[in-house]
């Protein structure tokens, strides 16, 4: 007898290739379009190379700013309750609703010659305007939210009798953090940083308001598309994609967990 | 000494009060009651582990009450064994010994001298995920021990195990506590357990002390209708007390201890409650005729529900009385109680 196949199997085969296609389709079809003497010029051109680097410098500025004022926040959420908690990680997720120009405007808006904050961070010496500190702030702004999630979550999974036998065995709170704490959540950690800086490298609405130049590749890809049209556009598009896949995959890789010894 | 007094801890929806206990230096003391009476939260207390609102703690004399639990001195054991999973058994072991400046010979003697008696030499270096249940609670207790603390809290630490693997660590904590001079503080909510460990027992039921003393002592002679049922007297019934004549929903009983005031209750072990089919010889003293309600199969024995009058009684009847008597609901049947089997309070 044949066996008969739920209906189920086939909208889950339905499902999933479209999904896959939706995703897979328009990015596999530009990264094989440009012909390899374009990449090539591409790679060799400096602008190219050094809006790529500041892209990665600012996401890895963003991602290092968040481990160190996000690890301890983080920490807070998931083993306090305090009165006011639930606003708190509300206001953490507003920049992941916040439309991005707006999250420009708004960082422009308290850093300009208008606001006293502006003001004083002139007197300091601090521009956000055009400048790397700028495209750092902002990517910070988008970023943040994500790695105190991810760290939160992975704090969370950590049951807090674990650091009640530390204490009870004579080991401080910050000697509890490094010796238990620490070694469960550093590969949340990574995941954070991970999630944190891919947020920030796809960044370009809110960082083309705060500073068009320094040009990050987002912002030279975009300008190259309105300038110059598609096939312009396309090989730094390629470039990008490869060098972040490159080292995603690699903080991906440090992050698993190695297979326990028996 | 531990001395805790007036202890009070309030959460949302629950309140901890009037904990007041005293505690001799090397006994095995243990905090019996059913899920969410408050138990676990007097050892925290003790641990330092959550913020009391009010009351004190001593351990030998010494106010701990705001110390931080590392200051403390106290050693916990978990029902989920809470191991260090990025360490192997001997890392977790000696976890504690860098923060207790004693002698390092002396401490790396007693770590030997645990592992030996834990049996876990032959497991120092493996890594604590491939251990079994039994193991990683042995595990445990040698990483609390080898900093040698004063007092050592057991949160059902049984709780977790395979009916062997119980059996196994409950001589553990026996043996353990007979050759240390550490105080032992264990929770548990099974009177078996404490029956067989403890010395002394604190009753907790909703927040509340209910009862202390001996263990045996509890179990013959409870002092609340709760502190009855918990300890396996399922016969408690308020009654009316006239010297030894009680009176329970208008069934006249009589009891061998007299009863000093007019209203209490009286508490009866369903092993005590004899039902016979046949007239109970004896002089009449508590012999009621009653009905079969209910019969149970409690694996080796039978619990027998049988009315008389307005009163309803749980006995207990062997496998093979039982089918010796063929009882069947709604049979008629005697029921007779010693006086000096009804335990007045």
């Amino acid at each position: 007898m044949k066996k008969k196949i739920d209906p189920f199997f086939w909208i889950a085969v339905f499902s999933t290739s479209t999904v896959v296609a939706f995703i897979l389709f328009p990015l596999v079809e530009m990264v094989v379009q440009p012909s390899f003497q374009d990449l090539k010029e591409a790679a060799q051109d400096p602008d190219v190379l050094r809006s790529i680097w500041l892209s990665i410098y600012t996401a890895g500025m963003a991602a290092l700013i968040s481990f160190i004022i996000g690890t301890p926040f983080a920490y807070l959420l998931a083993r306090k309750e305090f009165p006011g908690k639930k606003l708190v990680e509300s206001i953490v997720d507003l920049p992941i609703m916040i439309p991005h120009p707006v999250v420009g405007i708004a960082i422009l808006g308290i850093a300009g010659q208008n606001h006293w904050l502006g003001q004083i961070m002139q007197q300091v010496g601090i521009h956000i305007m055009g400048t790397v500190t700028g495209i750092v702030t902002v990517l910070t702004f988008v970023g943040l939210p994500f790695y105190v999630n991810t760290v939160k979550a992975g704090f969370e999974a950590i049951p807090v009798r674990l650091e009640n036998v530390s204490r009870s065995l004579g080991a401080s709170l910050t000697g509890t953090f490094f010796r238990v704490t620490f070694p469960l959540a550093w590969r949340s950690m990574l995941v954070g940083i991970i999630m944190c800086s891919a947020r920030a490298i796809s960044e370009f609405g809110a960082v083309v308001i705060v500073a068009y130049h320094p040009m990050i590749a987002p912002v030279m890809i975009y300008e190259r598309f309105t300038a110059y049209g598609l096939k312009y556009s396309q090989p730094v598009a390629v470039w990008l994609i490869v060098v972040c896949l490159a080292l995603f995959l690699l903080l991906r890789i440090v992050s698993l967990p190695k297979e326990s010894k028996a | 000494m531990i001395n805790i007094e007036s202890l009070r801890i309030e959460l949302p929806g629950f309140t901890l009060q009037d904990i007041n206990l005293s505690i001799e230096d090397g006994e095995f003391f243990t905090f019996l009651g059913p899920t969410g009476a408050g138990k676990t939260l007097v050892l925290e207390a003790i641990a330092g582990i959550i913020p009391i609102t009010g009351g004190r703690i001593f351990v030998k004399g010494r106010d701990i009450t705001h110390l931080p639990p590392d200051k403390r001195g106290i050693g916990i054991v978990y029902q989920d064994y809470a191991l260090f999973p990025h360490l192997t058994v001997f890392e977790n072991i000696t976890y504690g010994l860098r923060y207790h400046n004693a002698d390092p010979q002396k401490s790396g003697k007693l770590v030997e001298k645990l592992m030996v008696q834990l049996g876990l030499k032959a497991l120092a270096q493996r890594s604590i995920q491939h251990l079994s249940g039994g193991e990683k609670q042995r595990v445990s207790l040698a990483r609390a021990l080898a900093v040698n603390p004063s007092v050592l809290l057991l949160d059902e630490p049984l709780s977790a195990l395979d009916p062997n693997f119980r059996e196994e660590i409950r001589e553990v904590l026996k043996k353990l506590h007979e050759r240390l001079e550490t105080t032992f503080l264990m929770v548990t909510h099974d009177f078996a357990e404490a029956l067989f460990l403890g010395q002394r027992t604190a009753i907790i039921n909703r927040g509340r002390i209910e009862q202390v003393g001996y263990v045996s002592e509890v179990f013959r002679k409870p002092i609340t209708p709760f502190a009855a049922e918990f300890v396996g007297m399922k016969n408690v019934f308020p009654a009316i007390f006239d010297g030894t004549k009680v009176v329970v929903d208008g069934l006249e009983m009589q009891a061998e201890t007299m009863f000093k005031g007019r209203e209490g209750y009286v508490a009866i072990r369903p092993e005590d409650i004899l039902i016979r089919q046949e007239t109970v010889s004896g002089n009449g003293i508590n012999v009621f005729g009653g009905k079969v309600l209910d019969i149970t199969d409690r694996g080796p024995y039978y619990e027998i529900s049988a009315r008389t009058g307005k009163v309803i009684f749980k006995a207990m009847l062997s496998k093979s009385d039982f089918f010796q008597m063929n009882l069947q609901t709604t049979k008629n049947i005697n029921i007779a109680i010693r006086p000096s089997d009804i335990h007045v309070f």
